[in-house]
């Protein structure tokens, strides 16, 4: 990347945490992409191939590594980035072979990466014997480096102005194809500056089939302020005619590198006629006769270009410039010849390793308000936000929504104010007008919070490859919808439940490779990672094609461990036998492996889901495999409710769990096996009395239910009316209950907020929202609820066990959510 | 980088500056035209137009054929900076470098230097 230094305006900023704060992200980001390209890379040479320019990617993301932290002080990555790059750049120049061993290095060291940046954000102790562990092996490679090979370059009619700005990275790869013999081609092409970036990506993805691209040399001709003139150099097997009707357009001529006839004798001094004029006229002044045959050595020096010229100086000792071409040559055959830029009369500057320069031109004004302004332009698109400060302005819209609330009633109650009806419709306009920009506000700051799920994904990616290999099991990992999005929030805690489940499958699922041929599986285990929007939520999959879950293990582990009971355990079905592996404390196994089998894992991942608003469901088939799916809302910070009213409280069920709402009548009501159910549509619906849950049963219209506290109008009834009831049913994943309720208030968008201390504890609760009233509703977490009217054999136990006042199980009574000052 | 430029520290070495980034070598080919800029650094590890081309490129220019031009890349690339060196290059700070370095380095090449007391 290059950095232009300007005189000029001067704009003092200081640099100190937030730098610090964009170094992590920044280093966070490369390592991302450096994770990616690894797995692309392990990808390719599992496949027996190799990819050029993936090598040098990872070079690439290294370096800008190095340079990063040695920025900023980091001495452990620095550290790490300068051996690394040591190693990568034998890797791209040959000098070493990628192996699976140098494979393991480089994620190793990907995932050390990982824990110095969590380190240096004060997460997590440095990982240094590992890093030094790592440094030792690193340097025993780089000791297995054989040379490089010998040059064909010379025998081609190069520039030897190009050859001089070519890195040796690029000398690498030229040499490389050219060893391979494949053809060199030369292509000029004119680029409009403004659409250079686009229109080259056009031009690349045309000549890439063909071959492949050394490097792109901006001539200095036939451009302008608007245009530069590029020489592309480009390797292929095609021949000439292909790769013109590959890339033709009017701005682009291909012309193919001759070798020099000296290929086959070394000392003829002509050069071949040249096939247009252009060419002529460089050829003409290329006095390069003779080639010399002796391999350059690949490290340090200019022994290619020396080659050249030596070859040149010793063939014909034409000192004249030439006229016209781009790269003069120079006029003897010594290292220094060149002048710099082409420039007679321009100093030779000297360079001191510690930076320090010739002193040079003064520091001019700079440039006009015009200039600046264009220059402006071309900085970056993106900005870096904290989640934070989302959050924050998060918080904003939603007490702006109280606010439209507030106008809502107020615009209601001049409307029906004869003395002020004339203002009603312009009050009601606004008030539309507000709640429109309003809901587009809240829609643009949750579009900010959504990330790809393939961000966790790649860590996932790695994950497999590192657990396979320590258990010398093959997987393949097979990834859909990484591009669907998800709260950041969400993504964040999402990588260790995730990884958890994967350990699960490939520790207990993926059987070895022997057992794996003799029930005929392929050797090659997958698994497979899907993921998918479903109306407000995102589904994740799971799915493993190991030897599944046996219900029967499952249960005599658990009858072991004591988890079920005799008798509750002939009662269950082999589906809620599955869910036992949700339990705390329980493992199938008696030995703890590395990867897993302490018991501590579905029970936490469960629970980590579940904090998320999510559920885990699971479904295995014996010898086929396992699929664990999480249902995920899309984000935390805003959702969607239906207001109830149970008892005159308000509460709010998130709308993505309900399904409808119908009207309820207690003659609906069938007994089933002791619970209460209902039949809607041909189906049975268990049904749960909210206010039953939540001990609200005393109340009755007109009636207190507690002196110290008001409490609120009860709904009215008309008289000789019986008083309506609704059923609310709510699904999540696979389990529907329906909720009794007096009163359907109507749909909001809430911003949810974190019970207080005092509620934290409270079950079937998700938080709770401000209602615009100086009244507070409660948000009930329907997974949480619908498993906790499912799990009870009568609906009787729950409500007993939400009664207890003390009893560490308890439910909470909503009536003190009123006083409740610990909303946060 | 921008941040070591525009930091106050770097005001009192050579005075405020102005930083512009360009993305990539053929951004900077588009940014140098339109603006008169007193110093350039390059790395020479870039994508398509590599850092040797850029300086082959902007000596030939007219208005840049003496602005002072600083590599920053590592020692891994010895030949390639000494290839930079012959291309027109005034200045090479090997990285990892000191945020002091590059300063001191850019008031040296703009003739601002001043004096500057320890640290």
């Amino acid at each position: 990347m290059a950095e232009n230094v300007g005189g000029g305006g001067g704009r003092g900023e200081s640099a100190g945490d937030k730098a610090r704060e964009e170094f992590f992200s920044e280093a966070q980001e490369i390592v991302d992409g450096l994770s990616r390209d690894l797995l692309a890379l392990d990808d390719v040479c599992r496949r027996g191939g190799s990819d050029a320019e993936l090598v040098n990617d990872v070079f690439r993301a290294v370096h800008t590594l190095k340079g990063l932290s040695g920025l900023f002080g980091a001495a452990m990555m620095s550290g790490l980035s300068h051996e690394l790059e040591n190693l990568l750049d034998d890797l791209r120049l040959g000098r070493i072979e990628l192996t699976s061993q140098v494979l393991d290095l480089l994620f190793q060291s990907v995932e050390l990466y990982g824990r110095i940046l969590a380190a240096a954000k004060g997460d997590a102790p440095e990982p240094a014997p590992e890093v030094k562990a790592l440094l030792a092996a690193l340097g025993q490679v780089a000791q297995q480096k054989g040379g490089g090979g010998g040059s064909v370059v010379a025998q081609y009619e190069l520039d030897p102005g190009l050859l001089g700005v070519l890195t040796e990275y690029e000398e690498h790869r030229l040499r490389t194809n050219l060893q391979a013999g494949l053809s060199l081609y030369r292509m000029r092409v004119q680029f409009q500056l403004a659409t250079i970036d686009s229109a080259l990506d056009d031009l690349k993805a045309k000549t890439r089939p063909h071959g492949e691209i050394i490097t792109f040399l901006p001539t200095g001709e036939g451009g302008d302020a608007e245009s530069v003139e590029l020489e592309i150099l480009v390797a292929s097997r095609a021949n000439l005619g292909v790769l013109r009707g590959a890339v033709a357009g009017p701005n682009i001529s291909v012309e193919e590198v001759r070798r020099r006839d000296g290929a086959s004798n070394p000392l003829a001094s002509i050069p071949p006629p040249p096939l247009d004029d252009r060419s002529r006229e460089r050829d003409q002044t290329d006095p390069y006769g003779g080639v010399s045959m002796s391999p350059p050595t690949t490290s340090g020096g200019d022994a290619l270009l020396d080659e050249i010229n030596a070859a040149g100086a010793g063939a014909t000792r034409t000192s004249a410039p030439p006229p016209a071409p781009s790269f003069p040559p120079g006029p003897g055959g010594q290292l220094g010849t060149f002048p710099p830029g082409g420039i007679p009369g321009m100093p030779v500057p000297g360079i001191a390793a510690g930076g320090a320069g010739a002193a040079a031109q003064g520091a001019s004004g700079g440039s006009g308000a015009t200039q600046r302004e264009l220059t402006l332009r071309s900085v970056t698109q993106t900005v870096r936000v904290d989640i934070r400060k989302l959050d924050h302005l998060m918080n904003i819209v939603g007490e702006l929504a109280i606010v439209r609330g507030v106008v809502a009633r107020l615009s209601e109650r001049v409307r029906l104010d004869p003395d002020l009806k004339e203002i009603a419709p312009d009050l009601h306009r606004l008030h539309r007008s507000f709640d429109r920009h309003l809901a587009q506000m809240q829609n643009g700051i949750l579009e900010v919070r959504m990330v790809p799920l393939g961000q966790v994904f790649d860590k996932l990616a790695r994950i497999v490859r590192q657990i396979s290999r320590e258990h010398d099991k093959q997987v393949n990992l097979v990834i859909t919808g990484a591009e669907t999005e998800i709260d950041k929030l969400i993504v964040e805690e999402l990588s260790d439940p995730l990884m958890h489940m994967i350990r699960n499958a490939i520790d207990h699922g993926i059987e070895d490779k022997d057992e794996r041929m003799r029930v005929g599986k392929p050797a090659v285990g997958t698994i497979a990672l899907n993921a998918f929007q479903k109306g407000n939520h995102v589904v994740l999959e799971i799915e493993d094609d190991g030897k599944g879950m046996d219900p029967k293990v499952i249960l005599a582990a658990a009858l072991r461990r004591g988890l079920v009971t005799e008798s509750e355990a002939r009662e269950m079905s082999d589906k809620e036998v599955l869910t036992l592996v949700f339990q705390p404390g329980f493992t199938t196994r008696d030995d703890v492996t590395a990867l897993s089998g302490r018991g501590v894992g579905m029970d936490i991942v469960k629970t980590n889901i579940s904090k998320l608003g999510g559920v885990v469901d699971i479904s295995s088939e014996v010898g086929i495999g396992t699929k664990m799916t999480i249902t995920l809302p899309i984000t935390l910070a805003i959702i969607s409710v239906l207001m109830l009213e149970v008892a005159g409280r308000t509460f709010c069920m998130p709308l993505a769990s309900v399904e409808e709402a119908i009207v309820f009548d207690d003659a609906m009501i069938k007994t089933f096996e002791g619970r209460e159910v209902m039949t809607q549509r041909g189906a049975t619906l268990p049904i749960a009395r909210l206010a039953k849950l939540f001990q609200l049963e005393g109340w009755r219209p007109g009636v207190w239910i507690n002196e110290s506290a008001p409490t609120p109008k009860p709904p009215e009834v008309r008289p000789g009316r019986k008083a309506k009831s609704y059923c609310v049913v709510a699904t999540v994943a696979d389990r529907r209950v329906g909720f009794i309720v007096d009163r359907l208030v109507g749909q909001q968008d809430i911003v949810i907020k974190a019970l207080g201390k005092s509620l934290k504890k409270a079950r079937g609760l998700a938080g709770a929202t401000e209602l615009g009233d100086q009244r507070v509703g409660l948000v009930l977490d329907a997974a949480a609820l619908i498993n906790e009217v499912l799990a009870s054999s009568t609906e009787g136990r729950i409500a007993g066990a939400l009664e207890g006042p003390r009893s560490p199980k308890t439910g909470i009574d909503p009536r003190d959510a009123r006083s409740d000052g610990g909303m946060s | 980088m921008r941040a070591i430029l525009e930091d106050p520290a770097s005001a009192a070495a050579m005075g405020a500056v102005e930083v512009t980034e360009a993305q990539s070598g053929f951004d900077a080919m588009r940014l140098l035209p339109r603006a008169r800029y007193d110093l350039i650094i390059t790395d020479i590890n870039m994508p398509d137009v590599n850092g040797l081309e850029l300086i082959h490129f902007i000596r030939k220019s007219e208005q840049y054929r003496t602005t002072p031009l600083v590599i920053i890349s590592t020692q891994a690339t010895e030949r390639d900076v000494e290839r930079g060196r012959k291309l027109g290059a005034d200045a090479y700070v090997p990285k990892p470098f000191a945020p002091e370095l590059m300063r001191e380095t850019c008031a040296r090449l703009l003739g601002t230097a001043r004096p500057v007391s320890d640290g």
